[in-house]
């Protein structure tokens, strides 16, 4: 136990690096996926067949391809047609487009789960389609959504970790690269392990928050 | 100012409306009744385009209603609905509930729609309630403010669609008084209801729908007292003496 307390003191430092980098990572593919979710959950709900089937048919098409291999496709095979991304960036795009699928899903679920009725009252005040959505629909929908926005925040800060498949020195990678350099596997996984948890944990606290709430209603 | 003209209203198969001619002038009072799944609630709806019809005419003075065309949104500005299960806005304040649509689709100067939504508020009897949302009311005092805003729409016309419906009997007085108010006041009022005495009472005109087509229709007393149509005698033996 003393072994892993020094140890821990030794690498803490540098796995703090690859947790600034697994901070970023996840902030930006999630700032990404959020937007993107709501403009795909927003074409779905809109109406317009033709959005509404491109919107599904690229929520199948993201879905059933792996994040490593969509991180593979950014970062190996965008240079071939004239795009080349930094590893950084090819994660956030790589992680923000694969999570966009399912917040998408979150959103469209929120979405319908408002009463039509409230749709009818703000159409018979005379709001559009657009105006209904900002003023009744989301607000409305944001507190369904908001528990299971939660369970993504965390799921994509734990597989920010496949950052680390195209060389984000992140802190899955950071922890690797120490383990192989001085063979003390048990003291550095350990350690990668608690750092994960310890940002997991306020946000598990955050969804049982945005949970009992959302049960208040 | 409200016409119909042989409007006729389908969902899939089942045609629900076949062939409905009917007028509301100005100021009149017109209620509809008749049992349930009859097609009154879907009139109230084709008059204000939240559904769509088949065949024949829908205008409001001279206005067709086309629920597709950007018309629709001044036709909606100028008749109100109010709903049986009042469809306020559970996460907006009882005034931000009526200054909603002056605020956004009149775009009324704020403090104007502010001053006139607590003004509304008052005149339906819940000045001290502005602050409060919507599921800490009771059923009557949310159908209030539902009416309230409804009106802060300024509207040419309110249509009701069974606006007592839903309510605890208790509470079915002071919703009726305040259309009461609004029918003295000279409002242009369609109301669907099961509420007989507010429609004798009230209504200028009643208009008894059954089967999708206005079966017999007349002045609210003369209908009421004394129905010439055996279908309107039946139903409203029933309704006024169910046992």
């Amino acid at each position: 136990m003393k072994g892993f307390w020094h140890d821990a003191a030794d690498f803490f430092p540098i796995l703090m690096n690859g947790v600034a980098l697994t901070i970023v990572v996840t902030i930006g593919s999630l700032l990404l996926s959020t937007v993107l979710g709501l403009i795909w959950a927003m074409m779905r709900v809109s109406g317009i067949k033709a959005l509404s089937m491109l919107s599904a048919s690229l929520i199948n098409v993201i879905r059933g391809i792996p994040i490593i291999v969509l991180l593979f496709y950014l970062y190996f095979v965008m240079p071939d047609l004239g795009v080349t991304l930094s590893a950084l960036q090819a994660a956030i795009l790589g992680l923000g487009i694969a999570y966009s699928a399912y917040q998408a899903e979150n959103f469209r679920a929120g979405i319908e789960a408002i009463d039509k009725g409230q749709i009818e009252a703000a159409q018979s005040i005379g709001m559009g389609w657009w105006l209904t959505m900002r003023r009744v629909v989301l607000p409305q929908a944001v507190r369904i959504v908001l528990p299971p926005y939660g369970n993504v925040m965390i799921m994509m800060l734990k597989d920010s970790s496949q950052a680390s498949t195209i060389t984000v020195a992140e802190l899955a990678l950071q922890g690797k690269l120490i383990a192989s350099s001085t063979f003390k596997n048990t003291s550095v996984f350990t350690l990668v392990a608690l750092m994960y948890l310890t940002m997991s944990i306020p946000l598990i606290l955050l969804v049982r928050h945005f949970e009992k709430r959302a049960g208040k209603r | 100012m409200i016409e119909l003209k042989d409007v006729h209203k389908s969902f899939g198969r089942v045609e629900v409306l076949k062939g409905i001619t009917a007028s509301v002038q100005k100021g009149e009072v017109v209620c509809i009744i008749g049992p349930s799944g009859s097609g009154k609630s879907t009139i109230l709806r084709c008059i204000n385009g939240l559904e769509s019809y088949d065949r024949g005419e829908i205008s409001i003075e001279g206005l067709k209603v086309d629920r597709d065309a950007p018309s629709i949104v001044n036709i909606r500005t100028q008749v109100s609905m109010v709903f049986q299960r009042f469809n306020l806005f559970p996460h907006r304040t009882a005034l931000e509930n009526v200054i909603e649509g002056p605020l956004f689709v009149k775009k009324e100067p704020r403090a104007q729609a502010f001053e006139r939504g607590r003004a509304l508020l008052a005149r339906v009897g819940l000045a001290e309630k502005a602050d409060v949302h919507p599921p800490q009311l009771s059923g009557g005092q949310q159908q209030r403010v539902a009416i309230a805003r409804a009106l802060a729409m300024q509207p040419k016309a309110i249509l009701f669609d069974e606006p007592t419906s839903a309510l605890d009997p208790e509470l079915v007085g002071d919703v009726l008084g305040v259309m009461r108010k609004l029918a003295d006041e000279g409002m242009t009022m369609v109301v669907v209801t099961h509420e007989m005495g507010f429609a004798r009472d009230v209504a200028d005109r009643v208009l008894f729908i059954d089967g999708g087509v206005i079966v017999e229709q007349g002045p609210a007393k003369a209908l009421l007292n004394q129905p010439q149509h055996p279908r309107t005698q039946d139903f409203l033996r029933r309704v006024l003496h169910p046992l």
